[in-house]
């Protein structure tokens, strides 16, 4: 995977994750365009668009666009599963996220997607796994600030 | 920003007490978010950050700043980042807290850095300590947080620093550990392959790996190295076959289960690695038959993620040594994608078969209706990839045929680099080669389009777009120029006409002769004469002797138009006085608001014409009906009937039952049972018309067949499919063993008969396996992420077709041609251009005799008897051949609008297997009605209750009417016809109470000023009296001089029409909660105004 990005429906970026080593100007260019592009399909077209020399696959969730980028060989599907697996870690994580979450979690997200995946490949799959990594990290935290624990890790 | 956002925000407070300690801190990014979600624009914004930059720099720079603090701030700098701003200066200070802070700091500081800094970034290598002091901490976070930076940004050049560090990570006990390390050094070999060469022993080792996640992440490796080099590997095969053995048989915890699938991401790897080693090696891919096939055979659950995994499948099929066993399999997956009414999964079919006809081009045949039908693709990706599947079939066959879709494509090419060039040279090159390789095959608003562009751009900002262009072109004419297509040389006269005196060093005289030049070419066609010499009229004066000489040769022309310009051209460069006043030098100024013509619009208007309406609005109003003996249904609207035919394609794509058009708009079957039915009614002539037992068993078992072997079943006219299967016969010619041969495979493309819908009952038996599954896999998904994600699914938008740019002229210049460039008309009936006026002769529209309705009005008496009583239109002919006429009536009922179709046989012969089948594109809805036959002489009725959500000017149907005369001799009789909303608007009884109420509480409203009727008595009520017949509207009340009326869309939205009489005319004030619907009704309520 190259990036991934994600923006709401009004164009605002809330995350962005670069895997390829690129000039601020070009990541800017980069997600101007693409957030362009996304927006403007239909709601009945396919996830996946041919962008450059790149496949775009996305998806969106309530308000939010998720959107990778791949090379062409890869697997179009399996990056959509990906994105559903990272939203499903989010939710499971803030317990029914929503935008908001992320917007003001935004270091949280990116603990989270660095904890499934790591230099543009999936490192962990398991749910499981990925949630009780970014629990320790936590727990760490509170023990350092010496304050109750996060509420949001307690219900499944 | 969202109205969620907003509505969010007021209950933040309560949000963030509920969450503690780690949330108090980020406090300041809190209130930062929420400024920046109550402006308003994106000026405010810049200051807003700005504020908040140099504060975050007065703090970072402050000694008093704890880490704490920093880290805080340190989000703050990020979220800025991402909001498109420069906080460069906070970098070191990320750094530095990755280096200084404590792990919660750390892990902040590190998180800025990967995110701040690129692999090349110089203060990288101040980080460099850090890493390997954290890599060696006894802290396992601080482990993993030094090894996942470490695997995202690092400098190239010092890797060997942590090199040593890292590898003995991969024999850490604890699995996260080693998992990262292992993801560290797949990194480092990316971007360093020869610095990891000398431990691939431990490669080895990772790989077998007691950790499933271990050994997942080591394959990562392992596909790098096998794609580089696949002998080196061989032995592995064995390994990897095991591995997926494993998975397959579900050996992995559960925890590795992703929807139920064993570790589908393993799997996907694991196939890629064993395609690679199998390919051209027969001994390798033996080892691997077995457990592709069980592959293949495991994933038959309909989820997302076995296709992925089947995806793969075939392609490692495909790749490896062929076994013809498996490649059976395999194509019968591939179609499955193909045939999937899931838009994605056809995308990955079509990249499927885009592979796998390279080995096997005849697997395309079986789908070529498939892949006729994705060419006409309204989503671009779709149309992309079938033409690259196209390109891999040519042969000497059909490479013309394909050659001609491919260019057909390139017209899309200028819309989309209109937003994507990078610069004016690549765009004017681009577009050279496009014009001089599509040339005269491409379609007419490439050339267009690309004019415009040039015309409408403003004269600082994009002289230097047409200059170039002016440049180009002379080069290009320069050279030879027989070779070049006539639309080419017609936009490079066009441009250089207008735009050559912008170049100051080209010589004008040279320009003259470049375009003479051309003159005096035998291929130009006299059109292109026309463009050349206009353009040259255009060209300023001061070249009288070229141009006279010019006018001279030219006026013994043949053709009388050249002979015309050339006169023209002689006036016009003798006498300056006119020419400055027939064209205007350059940018005339443009009122693009029209004001001035407000006085005339509201005159048109107080005299009753109609007002303008915006193309989206306006729909197919404006288009003329060409359809020669196209049926209208409303009389009243016959003048101006509209049978759009110019997307017939939208009708493949409709498919009643797909699933997915259901909400939209049902037709109701039940009314032709009772027809048909054992108890139904029966036509006067009840010995000709014998019932029929069931009515499905007229569909012969092959149709239910193949009506279940379709997933997505596409009704459409015969005459339609025929193109297509032309069209499909031509292009997969020669890739079947006998190019003769019939080329439509079996299942795909039944004779029209037989396109016949299944019912729904059947429908669900047939694709009830893939409909199940995919409801249990989103219902199982849906249980995991419920509740928010899931809540709101993008909204469905009604289709509109993709705006294109045709038909808004702007004449930027004074002469006619830049209105001839927009005229097809005039082009394609050769008329002569008018140069130098701004007279454009633009032909009367023929409109095509309608055919002759022969009404026979004591049809009526053969509806059934609980619809005698409804209100019903007059009974149209719809169409009729010899042996069969069709006629129709509508009858409103209140929730539906019920079509009633009269079949007649007019011969004295029994007509067998009559099938009715009925499609609107509009309404999304189409059935079949077969009958196994109609006796001679008889007439047979049969209804169907359409319904309408979204409010449509007119409505086009189409059907088709199949029966057979002889055995095995079937006749296909296409009609159509047209229904207005007016027929699906039925009267809204209210008191004038509720009326009040109602109107407070609707949001859309439409004013516009309508004529009065004031030929009788009281106009007021005579003007509603005349709509209240015309559209069936219910008048509330009317109190001296305004009236309430109201309505509904069937039994859906309803339209509140509040009416006041102003002077001579009548102002209307609509509302309704459908934002459309007031338009369409106040367009009727005109018309109906305009034909009393």
């Amino acid at each position: 995977m190259q990036f991934m990005l994600l923006f709401s429906r009004q164009g605002k970026l809330r995350l962005q994750k670069w895997y390829v080593p690129l000039s601020d100007k070009e990541k800017k260019k980069i997600t101007r365009e693409l957030v362009q592009t996304v927006l403007a399909r239909k709601p009945k077209m396919c996830s996946f668009l041919e962008w450059r020399d790149l496949k775009i696959v996305y998806k969106r969730y309530a308000s939010l666009y998720f959107c990778c980028a791949i090379e062409d060989q890869d697997n179009e599907l399996i990056t959509l599963e990906i994105i559903h697996r990272y939203v499903e870690l989010l939710d499971k994580y803030f317990g029914s996220v929503c935008e908001l979450d992320i917007i003001f979690n935004f270091e949280k997200a990116y603990f989270i997607l660095d904890e499934f995946l790591l230099g543009g490949e999936a490192q962990e799959t398991s749910k499981k796994n990925v949630l009780k990594a970014i629990e320790q990290a936590d727990l760490l935290q509170e023990n350092f600030s010496s304050q109750s624990p996060h509420n949001c890790l307690s219900t499944p | 920003m969202s109205d969620v956002v907003e509505k969010t925000l007021t209950a933040l407070p309560g949000l963030f007490e509920s969450q503690t300690g780690a949330a108090k801190i980020t406090n300041r990014l809190r209130q930062l978010i929420k400024s920046i979600t109550e402006l308003t624009s994106k000026h405010e914004e810049e200051n807003l950050i700005k504020r908040e930059l140099s504060a975050i720099k007065e703090q970072v720079s402050s000694p008093n700043t704890t880490m704490k603090q920093m880290r805080e701030i340190m989000v703050r700098a990020m979220y800025c980042e991402m909001l498109g701003y420069d906080a460069s200066f906070t970098y070191i200070h990320a750094i530095k807290l990755a280096q200084q802070g404590g792990v919660l700091e750390k892990r902040v500081g590190y998180l800025a850095v990967s995110l701040f800094l690129n692999e090349g970034h110089e203060l990288l290598l101040l980080l460099v300590n850090t890493v390997l002091k954290d890599l060696q901490s006894t802290n396992l976070i601080e482990v993993c947080m030094a090894l996942t930076v470490v695997a995202q940004v690092f400098p190239k050049d010092m890797i060997p620093a942590v090199l040593p560090l890292v590898e003995d990570k991969l024999s850490h006990p604890k699995e996260i550990i080693r998992r990262k390390a292992v993801l560290a050094l797949y990194k480092f070999y990316l971007i360093a392959p020869n610095q990891v060469q000398h431990i691939h022993a431990k490669f080895c080792k990772a790989l077998s790996d007691k950790d499933p996640g271990v050994m997942a992440s080591s394959l990562h490796i392992y596909l790098q190295l096998i794609r580089e080099s696949p002998d080196s590997y061989k032995d592995l095969t064995g390994s990897f076959v095991t591995i997926l053995k494993q998975v397959l048989g579900g050996k992995l915890p559960v925890d590795f289960n992703y929807h139920s699938v064993p570790a589908p991401w393993l799997q996907i790897q694991l196939l890629r690695i064993l395609s690679l080693l199998g390919k051209e090696d027969q001994s390798t891919s033996e080892l691997m038959y077995e457990v592709l096939d069980e592959s293949l055979r495991r994933a038959e659950m309909n989820h997302n993620i076995t296709y992925a995994i089947l995806y793969e499948c075939v392609k490692a099929v495909y790749t490896i040594h062929p076994k013809a066993e498996l490649l059976e399999k395999a194509a019968r997956c591939i179609g499955n994608f193909v045939l999937s009414p899931k838009i994605n999964l056809k995308y990955l079919g079509l990249k499927a078969l885009t592979y796998v006809v390279q080995h096997d081009a005849k697997l395309a045949l079986q789908h070529q209706m498939t892949i006729i039908e994705c060419l006409d693709h309204s989503d671009f990706t779709i149309k992309r990839e079938t033409l690259e599947l196209l390109f891999r079939i040519t042969n000497a066959q059909n490479v013309t045929v394909i050659v001609e879709k491919m260019l057909d494509f390139l017209c899309y090419v200028p819309i989309k680099t209109l937003t994507f060039a990078p610069d004016n040279s690549w765009f004017i090159q681009t577009m050279n080669d496009v014009f001089s390789i599509g040339g005269d095959l491409l379609q007419q608003d490439v050339p267009n389009n690309f004019l415009r562009l040039l015309a409408e751009g403003k004269p600082e900002e994009d002289d230097q777009l047409r200059l170039y262009a002016v440049e180009s072109y002379l080069t290009v004419l320069k050279g030879h120029t027989s070779h070049l297509p006539q639309c080419f040389l017609q936009v490079m006269s066009w441009v250089l006409g207008e735009y050559a005196h912008l170049q100051e060093s080209v010589d004008r005289r040279e320009v003259i002769r470049l375009l003479t030049q051309l003159l005096d070419q035998r291929s130009v066609s006299s059109e292109t004469r026309v463009w050349i010499l206009s353009a040259l009229t255009k060209i300023p004066e001061g070249q009288t002797d070229l141009i006279l000489d010019l006018a001279e040769s030219l006026s013994s022309s043949q053709d009388t138009v050249l002979r015309q310009q050339a006169q023209e051209l002689r006036h016009l460069s003798q006498d300056s006085q006119l020419r400055e006043w027939v064209l205007v030098e350059n940018s005339c100024a443009v009122d693009s608001s029209l004001s001035f013509l407000d006085g005339f619009v509201s005159e048109a208007l107080a005299a009753g014409a109609a007002p303008y309406k915006p193309p989206h609005q306006r729909q197919e109003e404006l288009s003329l009906n060409l359809e020669p003996y196209s049926f209208s249904l409303p009389v009243s609207l016959s003048s101006c009937s509209i049978t759009d035919r110019q997307s017939p394609t939208l009708l493949s794509v409709s498919s009643g039952l797909s699933g997915n058009s259901a909400e939209l708009s049902t037709l109701i079957l039940e009314g032709v049972k009772r027809v048909w039915g054992k108890d139904g009614y029966l036509p006067q002539k009840e010995a000709t018309a014998p019932p029929v037992d069931e009515p499905s068993a007229a569909v012969q078992p092959a149709s239910q067949q193949e009506a279940a072997e379709r997933i997505e079943p596409r009704p459409e006219p015969s005459t339609q499919n025929q193109d297509k299967q032309q069209l499909a016969s031509s292009l997969f010619v020669g890739l079947g063993v006998g190019s003769s041969v019939s080329l439509l495979g079996k299942s795909e493309a039944p004779p029209p008969r037989f396109r016949k819908k299944p019912r729904p009952h059947e429908s669900s038996s047939s694709s009830g396996t893939s409909k199940r599954s995919s409801d249990s896999s989103s219902h199982s998904s849906r249980n995991t992420t419920d509740s928010f994600l899931y809540g709101s699914f993008p909204e469905e938008e009604p289709a509109t077709s993709i705006s294109t740019f045709d038909h808004t002229p702007k004449s930027t210049t004074a002469n006619g041609l830049s209105q001839n460039k927009d005229t097809k008309e005039d082009r394609h009936a050769n008329t002569s251009q008018i140069l130098g006026g701004d007279m454009v002769i633009v032909r009367p529209s023929t409109i095509q005799d309608k055919h002759p309705p022969s009404v026979s009005s004591d049809l009526t008496a053969l509806l059934p008897a609980d619809l005698k009583d409804l209100p019903h239109s007059d009974v149209i002919s719809l169409t009729s051949d010899p042996s069969l006429s069709l006629s129709s009536c509508r009858l409103f009922r209140d929730e539906a609008l019920l079509l009633v179709i009269f079949i007649s046989n007019c011969t004295e012969t029994v007509i067998k297997d009559v099938a009715v089948q009925l499609t609107c594109e509009e309404l999304k809805v189409c059935t079949g009605n077969v009958m196994d036959c109609l006796e001679a002489r008889s007439t047979s009725v049969c209804h169907y209750a359409l319904l309408m959500d979204d409010p449509h000017t007119n409505v086009s149907l189409t059907g088709t009417v199949s029966y057979q005369t002889q055995p095995g001799h079937t006749n296909t009789l296409p009609f159509s016809g047209t229904l207005s909303t007016a027929d699906f608007i039925r009267p809204l009884v209210v008191t004038t109470e509720e009326y009040g109420k109602l109107w407070l509480s609707l949001s859309h409203d439409v004013k516009q000023n309508l004529k009065l009727l004031t030929d009788a008595g009281d106009p007021l009520r005579t003007t509603l009296n005349a709509l209240k017949d015309a559209l069936q509207l219910h008048v509330v009340d009317i109190i001296g001089s305004e009236g309430i009326v109201a309505c509904r869309l069937l039994s859906g939205a309803p339209c509140l029409l509040h009416c006041r009489v102003n002077g001579a005319a009548l102002a209307m004030w609509l509302r309704s909660p459908h934002p459309a619907l007031p338009d369409f009704i106040l367009y009727h309520c005109q018309r109906a105004l305009a034909h009393h």
